[in-house]
């Protein structure tokens, strides 16, 4: 915008210079908007009659303890933190592995064991969980913590793996050469050497894995049904249907199961931005 | 080198000829073994890596999908013994308007996850990148990517809330004195599906954003300059240089939304559960219902396949066109 100096081309710049922040904050008032009438709500008074944007008369926190104790709340985070502590780091660590092995060794059928991989990254929840839930309900493994976790990590594989190898792939290869010629292992080349500088790629995979294990919604839905035993996102689902009328619990509730990974997603921001960006194909 | 591009392009990095000297690679032995069986016992070594991501992935997401393409052939309850019935479930897709609303609905569904996110997302990382200075970029980023990152279930209830006949929208229309457009919009057989479909280009516009203004960092401002030189005004630069440049991230953007906008069940349970009436039932939201409550699990395995078939062609043409010069 330095190219010319006419009048018209500096109110162009003004209005430009004007446009941009207030477009932003029309957005940004539009993400929070909800959430702020959503904050207000879980701090009204229990069975008050409500409207909308309003202030509560004071703050009323007793609609979180409600929610947490007598709606049970506290037990279904529990279990879903459970089942994110098994899933993130199995499949992290599988998805390592593969990721390694297709970047840098020499496997037999590379292209195609890949291909086949990556093939995952469109099978919706949907268009597995029927056997899932019959298949599972055979061998005993509905309504437990092993036969979620399970199907969590093998539906999050596909795009594990194509991460890690993308991220070996971008590694010197004279680095892993050099190591070869020393005489290390494939192992000791991946631990010793390739791992120690990989840490924002596993950090970004397992916080991409966390928020997904977190806010899976179908699986735990049909995988368990005993409603005790849910996850948070799968119980507040089902507590949407018996309790939708008390509004305050409703909101201190969703409160409680968003705050988990609202936390986790603003100390780790960085990392879940550039991991979504640059692939998240399963968002 | 983009997502899509490495998507499609799953081309292993090219097979160097591996040093094949005796004591390279793991088999240091004291006994000196050929280079050929050294080799096999590398590529053995090397699957044995890669078995802990096939094998939970095989099992529970390949087989799943197998089986259900399975299940679609037959007339089964989920109770009683399966009946063989071939491609009937297929045909019935084709024919029952349940059905065939479901997926026209979520063809209207795209509209409002791919297409207007996709639109808002252009226009203002356009308005947003000629911005000068940075000053609260992050900050503007960490917020409109929030809804991202929460369950749709709360996302869902978020917004119930605001379209409740109490809610949020109708207290905000009354107040500027347009009481008579209240409704009790997720409940309207006219307004359930926009309504529905403004979360979700909610949900999306703020990734889309993030996608085209990480992309247009990366052209270079050169090409810009030498357009305004010609006497590119800020539209001009817009249609004919940040649009063209910002193919690959066109291409993920779309790909993971029509996912979403196909895909979406989560948010549909919890805001409508499919009506009123049939009025926003989509496939994700009719599988549920047959298979889970309405015995019909082959009618539901069916409709499964047909979306996990048409979501991979989605992808697929997606990535194809993304690649072809423009």
């Amino acid at each position: 915008m330095t190219s010319t100096t006419s009048p018209a081309s500096t109110t162009r710049a003004v209005t430009g210079r004007l446009a941009a922040p207030l477009v932003l904050a029309l957005f940004m008032a539009a993400v929070l908007v909800p959430f702020a009438s959503l904050l207000l709500a879980s701090l009204q008074p229990a069975g008050a009659p409500l409207t909308g944007f309003a202030l509560p008369d004071g703050l009323h926190f007793e609609n979180f303890s409600r929610a947490w104790s007598a709606a049970g709340f506290g037990t279904l985070l529990r279990s879903s933190v459970v089942i994110a502590l098994c899933v993130v780091p199995a499949a992290v660590v599988c998805a390592t592995l593969a990721g390694y092995a297709l970047a840098t060794l020499e496997v037999p059928g590379r292209g195609r064991l890949y291909a086949y991989l990556l093939l995952g990254l469109s099978i919706p929840t949907e268009g597995t969980i029927i056997p899932l839930y019959y298949d599972m309900r055979a061998l005993g493994l509905t309504n437990t913590v092993p036969g979620l976790a399970l199907a969590e990590i093998g539906a999050f594989m596909p795009f594990g793996v194509f991460w890690m190898r993308a991220h070996f792939a971008t590694m010197p290869r004279s680095l892993i050469e050099a190591a070869r010629l020393d005489g290390a292992s494939s192992w000791a080349t991946l631990w010793r050497i390739l791992l120690p500088s990989s840490r924002p790629a596993v950090t970004t995979l397992g916080v991409l894995y966390f928020v997904w294990s977190w806010n899976q919604f179908l699986l735990p839905l049909i995988l368990i049904q005993d409603p005790a035993r849910r996850t948070a996102p799968a119980g507040l689902g089902f507590f949407t249907g018996q309790y939708g009328v008390d509004v305050p619990l409703l909101a201190a509730a969703t409160l409680i199961v968003i705050a988990p990974v609202v936390l986790v997603y603003l100390f780790f921001q960085r990392h879940f931005i550039s991991g979504v960006l640059s692939g998240a194909l399963k968002g | 080198m983009t997502t899509a591009d490495r998507l499609t392009e799953p081309a292993p990095a090219p097979r160097t000829a591996r040093p094949a000297k005796r004591g390279a690679g793991p088999a240091v032995r004291r006994r000196p073994r050929t280079v050929r069986s050294g080799r096999r016992r590398r590529r053995a070594v090397a699957l044995l890596y890669l078995l802990p991501a096939l094998l939970p992935y095989t099992l529970f997401a390949v087989l799943p999908l197998l089986h259900t393409a399975y299940l679609s052939l037959f007339d089964w309850d989920g109770v009683t013994l399966p009946s063989f019935v071939g491609v009937d479930n297929y045909r019935r897709i084709g024919t029952d308007p349940q059905l065939r609303a479901a997926a026209w609905h979520a063809g209207a569904l795209i509209l409002f996850f791919s297409v207007l996110p996709i639109c808002v997302g252009l226009v203002s990382a356009a308005i947003v990148s000629r911005r000068a200075g940075r000053r609260g970029t992050a900050l503007v980023r960490t917020v409109l990517f929030l809804p991202q990152v929460i369950p749709l279930v709360a996302v869902g209830i978020l917004w119930r809330w605001v379209y409740g006949e109490d809610g949020t929208l109708n207290q905000a229309l009354r107040t500027v004195g347009l009481g008579g457009l209240t409704d009790a919009w997720l409940g309207s057989f006219t307004w359930a599906l926009p309504a529905v479909g403004l979360i979700g280009t909610w949900v999306v516009s703020g990734l889309c954003m993030v996608l085209f203004l990480s992309g247009t960092q990366r052209i270079d401002q050169e090409i810009y300059e030498a357009a305004r030189m010609d006497g590119a005004g800020p539209v001009r630069e817009f249609t004919a240089i940040t649009v063209p440049l910002l193919r690959p991230e066109f291409a993920i953007a779309l790909s993971i939304t029509v996912i979403a906008a196909l895909s979406s069940f989560d948010l549909i349970y919890i805001t409508t559960g499919g009506g009123p009436g049939n009025s926003t039932v989509v496939p994700g939201i009719l599988i549920y219902r047959l298979a889970f409550g309405g015995g019909a699990v082959g009618v539901a395995s069916a409709l499964a396949i047909v979306l996990t078939v048409v979501i991979s062609l989605a992808v697929l043409v997606i990535n194809r066109l993304s690649r072809e010069a423009p």
